[in-house]
């Protein structure tokens, strides 16, 4: 118990730290997904066949591809990017980008091609009759989406949302392989000078654990407080 | 990008080793503990619940590392001769990814096996059949062909869980792609090379699964 201790001795409070960062980097790449998804989803649902195909390429690459090979192509290549953009702009100096982006990013390209998967099946499901009802009213556009499409969506979309969610958290795992400390690096630094990889790694099981069943308890309330009246 | 295709080619052979192996003992583990989910027995339910509930709830890459670095710690375990498999992180993967895969499966399976209509089973019985020809001429055919699509998803995210192979040191289709990254320093052409490999094999598991639908189909 003395390794888990608060302070110089211990780990404690690293692997505190550290938990906070996978909980940091799942929610920025849940929001980058989101993003991703926002711009996809319209996409795949469009009439246009090349806009289809557009949003088919990305959901079937990313769906198909191993995240870690994914994380590896931003991990090295994305500063690469970086800095050739930069360079049409006529700054040619060095940039290294902070491993917390490149890690969210590359998380949250893959969760964004689940969030738009869902998101599609979501306003699929949704009755016929409430599009052509709003229509039928003569409602605006944008008042159409925000106050008929989007809550029916948001609650299909919740039970899913919350299963990307988990997959998300899981996938930030992943990101220790570019350094950044979050529970999977923190516990390969405890393991390396303590020697003790049994211990630590069992460890980030259990913390791994208590985040998917404190968010599993958290969104299945808010599964329910959406699906009232239903 | 064209010098490091037969390197990448021969990655494959590997991963796709990997993703074999582990399936087939994923399946039997799952198949197994299905059949526990099942059972009426409390204690044997739960340990069954809980089973999949860990391997579900933590990420694939903590696991394999318990096995690999972890389990070498005891120094018991290391006097057994467990310990000739234990060592080699090939099969150090297949168990981890056979025990993950294993959780899904029996999931998939357990609720294909609660989805089928008592109406099958009261018709075996009233027909005479003993409980052994009901389980295997009735329930699991049912059961296969309701679990094919999930099953076919879980082939594809077992074959992305075999990059993390490249972790404990095996030279994976992963492995050998981030290897050539980082002496080439020429991550997109080997991305595009890699990914189309990945690509190519999901395709292929897909088109095998949904020819196995319409097989199994009663049309």
């Amino acid at each position: 118990m003395e390794l888990l201790a608060f302070g110089k001795t211990g780990w404690g409070d690293e692997l505190f730290f550290a938990t906070l960062m996978t909980i940091a980097v799942s929610i920025t790449a849940m929001i980058i997904g989101f993003f991703f998804a926002l711009i996809f989803t319209p996409l795949k649902l469009s009439k246009h066949k090349s806009l289809n195909l557009i949003g088919n390429f990305y959901t079937t690459v990313i769906r198909g591809v191993p995240e870690l090979l994914v994380i590896y192509l931003f991990f090295f290549g994305g500063s690469g990017a970086v800095m050739y953009v930069a360079s049409i702009f006529g700054y040619d100096d060095y940039i290294e980008i902070n491993a917390f982006i490149t890690g969210s990013f590359a998380i949250g390209i893959i969760s964004g091609a689940y969030s738009t998967e869902v998101f599609r099946g979501a306003i699929l499901s949704i009755d016929k009759g409430q599009f052509e009802a709003s229509k039928v009213l003569g409602l605006n556009k944008y008042i159409y989406f925000l106050k008929v499409i989007l809550p029916q969506m948001l609650r299909l979309a919740l039970p899913n949302l919350s299963n990307v969610w988990q997959i998300t958290l899981k996938d930030t795992s992943l990101i220790s392989v570019t350094g950044l400390v979050e529970i999977m690096r923190q516990s390969y630094i405890a393991a390396g000078s303590t020697r003790d990889p049994l211990f630590f790694y069992s460890f980030a099981a259990v913390l791994y654990l208590l985040l998917t069943y404190v968010s599993m308890k958290f969104l299945n309330s808010l599964e329910k407080k959406y699906s009232r009246g239903f | 990008m064209i010098t490091s295709f037969p390197k990448l080619l021969s990655a494959t052979v590997v991963t796709l080793k990997l993703l074999s192996l582990s399936l087939f003992f994923g399946l039997l583990i799952g198949l197994l503990f299905a059949i526990l989910r099942l059972n009426k027995n409390i204690f044997i339910n739960k340990f069954a619940y809980g089973y999949s509930y860990v391997f579900r709830g933590t990420p694939l890459l903590v696991q394999i590392f318990i096995i690999y670095f972890g389990l070498g710690q005891i120094e018991y375990f290391r006097s057994t001769f467990l310990w000739v498999i234990f060592k080699e992180p090939y099969w150090c993967a297949i168990i981890a990814f056979a025990l993950n895969t294993g959780a899904y499966t029996s999931e998939i399976l357990r609720s294909a096996f609660q989805t089928i209509k008592p109406g099958f089973i009261e018709a075996g019985k009233s027909l005479g059949l003993s409980n052994k020809t009901i389980f295997y001429k009735i329930q699991i055919p049912i059961a296969i062909k309701q679990s094919l699509p999930a099953y076919g998803n879980e082939i594809i995210l077992m074959l992305k869980g075999t990059s993390l192979a490249s972790t404990v040191t095996l030279l994976d289709l992963t492995g050998v792609a981030k290897y050539i990254i980082s002496t080439t320093f020429k991550p997109i052409e080997v991305f595009i090379v890699a990914g189309s490999i990945y690509l190519f094999i999901t395709f292929l598991v897909h088109n095998l699964i949904k020819y196995l639908e319409k097989k199994f189909s009663y049309q």
